[in-house]
C-alpha cells in the first residue's frame, strides 16, 4: 500500500496534573508511542511538535536524546495537533523521510481562555469591554443555529451526556462520572444556551503518534492504520467565526466543511463509509453543527438522529467515543492528536469496554477553533 | 470627572451618536470597526461611513461569569447580553453589517432573534485618571422611531 502509516500511539492521561509540567507529559507520550511502534528515540527521522502553552516542543530532545534530528515546533491556535499532523504526514508522503513523529501537550490553568486582543489583531476595547470570549462565540452560534434549523435546546444536554457516558469508560479521560441530562441542563448558565455541563475546560495532556510509510507499516505493527488523509483550512468571508467585532450579512461554510470535504475527496473515501467519527465538542452545540458541517447529516436533521441514537456507541455513526472534549477537557496542543489516537485505537479493535461493535474500517477526525480553522483526517484498516 | 470613549474611532458621541465603519469603495463591503483593507475583494483604503443606528437582533447571548482580563469591569459584575445586531444599509452609506455588542437587556424571556434594536452610549467602568468611560451598546427600539 503507498502512503502513510500509523504504527505507534502514545497518550499521557488527560485532565488536571499538579506537579507535572506540560512537557513531562509530552514526553511520556512519546515514549508510549516509541513503545507501541517497537522502536527506539534514535529510529525518528523527524518530529513535529505543538504546544500552545506550555513550552517548547523541540526542547524535549533534552529529554529524549540528541539525536540530531529536525524537530519543527507548530503554533497554530486549536488546530496545533491537527498542523502538527499534516507536516509529519507530509514529510512521509513526500518521500523526505521514512519515519516521522507527531506530538502534542498542553497545561493551561483553570477557567476560560482569556484571549489576547492584540494577539488576534483586535482593539484593546474588544477584550476589555467583555466581548472577546470563547465560550460566548459558541453560544452566539448554536444560539442562532438552533433557531434556524428548528433544533430544540434538549439536544445540547444529550450530546453532554453522551460524552459524559462514553468518558466513564475511559481510563485516560478526565472526567468519568456520568452525567444525567437533567443534571447538566441545570448546570449554572454560563453562557445562554449553554450550561457548565455543555462546555468542555481548557486541561492538560499529552500525544504522540508514529508515522511511517505505508509499504514499511508492518515492520512496526501488526495492525497499522492507514492516514488516508489530512487537510487544513482557515476561514473564508461569510464564515462566522470566534473573535469577530462583525459580520457580513453573506454567509458562507466554514472552515470545517471544506476540510472535510477535502479530506474525503483526496481519500476516495464518503461520509457514509465511516464508522466513527471524532468531531470537535467545545460544547454540546459544536458537536450538532459539526455533524453536518463535516457531511454526515443535513443541517437540522441532528436531532432526529440523536434521539434515535445514530451518535451512541453502538449507533450508525458513534461520535466522539472517548468522551470527546467534553469529558477530557482541551490541552489545545494534544486535543487534535488525541482524536487520531482514540480512532487508531478502535480500528485496532483495542478500545476496551468502549469498543465500537462491528469491527469498525474506517474512522475521521475533525479539530476546529479559533480563528476559524479546522484540520480533518481519513483514517482507514 | 470627564467621560471619555472606549477607544477612539469606533463611535461618534455626544451628539447624535453612530457607529463608525468602514465600506469598501469597489465592493461596497461594510466592516466594523473600520480597517484598513478589505478582507473580502482584498482592496487597501476603505471609506469611513456612518452605521444605521437601529437594527434587528440576529443572535444572542448572556455572559453569565465575570471574564478573565483582558476584561476589565467596574469590579462588580452583573451578567451583561452580547449579541450580533444587522444593521440594514443606508441609502447614502455602506453594506448591511452585522455587529457585536453588549446589549442592555440581559433577561432571556425579553431577548429574541428578530427584535427591533437601538444605538446607546453608556457608561462601562472608571479609568485610571478617574475618567468616566463608555461604551456602545443596543437596547429595545423605542416605539416612536
Amino acid at each position: 500500500m503507498e502512503g502513510v502509516a500509523i504504527v505507534g500511539i502514545g497518550i499521557h492521561p488527560f485532565g488536571r496534573h499538579p506537579g507535572l509540567t506540560g512537557r513531562y507529559q509530552g514526553a511520556y507520550a512519546i515514549r508510549k508511542a516509541l513503545g507501541d511502534a517497537g522502536i527506539g528515540w534514535p529510529d525518528v527521522q523527524c518530529a513535529f511538535g505543538g504546544s500552545a502553552a506550555a513550552g517548547n516542543p523541540d526542547t524535549l530532545v533534552g529529554d529524549l536524546g540528541l539525536t540530531g534530528l529536525p524537530f519543527v515546533n507548530v503554533y497554530n491556535g486549536c488546530a496545533t495537533g491537527g498542523s502538527a499532523l499534516t507536516m509529519a504526514e507530509r514529510a512521509v508522503r513526500s518521500g523526505d523521510h521514512d519515519l516521522a513523529l507527531a506530538v502534542g501537550f498542553d497545561k493551561h490553568p483553570r477557567g476560560a481562555f482569556n484571549a489576547s486582543s492584540a494577539m488576534s489583531g483586535l482593539g484593546d476595547w474588544y477584550g476589555e469591554t467583555g466581548l472577546m470570549l470563547t465560550t460566548q462565540f459558541f453560544a452566539l452560534k448554536i444560539q442562532r443555529y438552533l433557531h434556524d434549523h428548528g433544533l430544540s435546546r434538549d439536544i445540547l444536554a444529550k450530546v453532554a451526556a453522551k460524552a459524559f457516558r462514553n468518558g466513564a469508560l475511559n481510563p485516560n479521560a478526565w472526567r468519568r462520572r456520568p452525567l444525567t441530562e437533567e443534571e447538566i441542563a441545570a448546570a449554572p448558565m454560563l453562557s445562554h444556551p449553554l450550561t457548565q455541563y455543555m462546555f468542555c475546560n481548557p486541561a492538560e495532556g499529552g500525544v504522540a503518534l508514529v508515522l511511517c510509510r505505508a509499504d514499511q507499516a508492518s515492520r512496526y505493527a501488526a495492525r497499522p492504520v492507514y492516514l488516508r488523509a489530512v487537510s487544513f483550512r482557515t476561514r473564508r468571508f461569510g464564515s462566522f467565526e470566534v473573535f469577530s467585532p462583525w459580520l457580513s450579512p453573506e454567509r458562507v461554510p466554514g472552515p470545517t466543511a471544506e476540510a472535510a470535504a477535502e479530506a474525503f475527496e483526496k481519500a476516495g473515501i464518503g461520509p457514509a463509509e465511516v464508522d466513527l467519527a471524532q468531531l470537535q465538542d467545545t460544547e454540546s452545540g459544536a458537536e450538532i453543527m459539526h455533524m453536518a458541517e463535516a457531511g454526515f447529516c443535513r443541517d437540522g436533521d441532528q436531532e432526529v438522529l440523536i434521539r434515535d441514537g445514530m451518535t451512541e456507541i453502538g449507533g450508525r455513526l458513534p461520535v466522539n467515543t472517548d468522551g470527546g472534549c467534553l469529558a477530557n477537557g482541551e490541552p489545545v496542543g494534544a486535543s487534535g492528536l488525541r482524536q487520531v489516537y482514540e480512532c487508531v485505537l478502535q480500528l485496532r479493535g483495542q478500545a476496551g469496554s468502549r469498543q465500537v461493535p462491528g469491527e469498525p474500517r474506517v474512522a475521521f477526525t475533525h479539530v476546529y477553533g479559533a480563528p476559524g480553522l479546522s484540520a480533518c483526517t481519513v483514517l482507514s484498516r | 470627572m470627564t467621560t471619555v470613549p472606549i477607544a477612539e474611532g469606533l463611535f461618534t458621541w455626544p451628539e447624535a451618536p453612530h457607529l463608525i465603519g468602514g465600506s469598501c469603495p469597489d465592493c461596497g463591503t461594510t466592516t466594523f470597526p473600520r480597517q484598513p483593507a478589505c478582507p473580502r475583494c482584498t482592496r487597501a483604503g476603505m471609506r469611513e461611513v456612518a452605521l444605521a443606528t437601529r437594527g434587528t437582533l440576529w443572535s444572542w447571548t448572556i455572559q453569565g461569569f465575570e471574564p478573565k482580563p483582558p476584561y476589565a469591569g467596574d469590579g462588580s459584575f452583573t451578567p451583561y447580553g452580547v449579541g450580533y445586531v444587522e444593521l440594514a444599509a443606508l441609502a447614502d452609506s455602506a453594506a448591511a453589517v452585522l455587529v457585536e455588542s453588549r446589549l442592555t437587556v440581559a433577561e432571556p424571556e425579553q431577548l429574541h432573534i428578530g427584535d427591533e434594536l437601538e444605538l446607546v452610549i453608556v457608561p462601562f467602568r472608571r479609568d485610571a485618571d478617574g475618567n468616566e468611560l463608555v461604551t456602545f451598546a443596543f437596547r429595545p427600539a423605542s416605539r416612536t422611531a
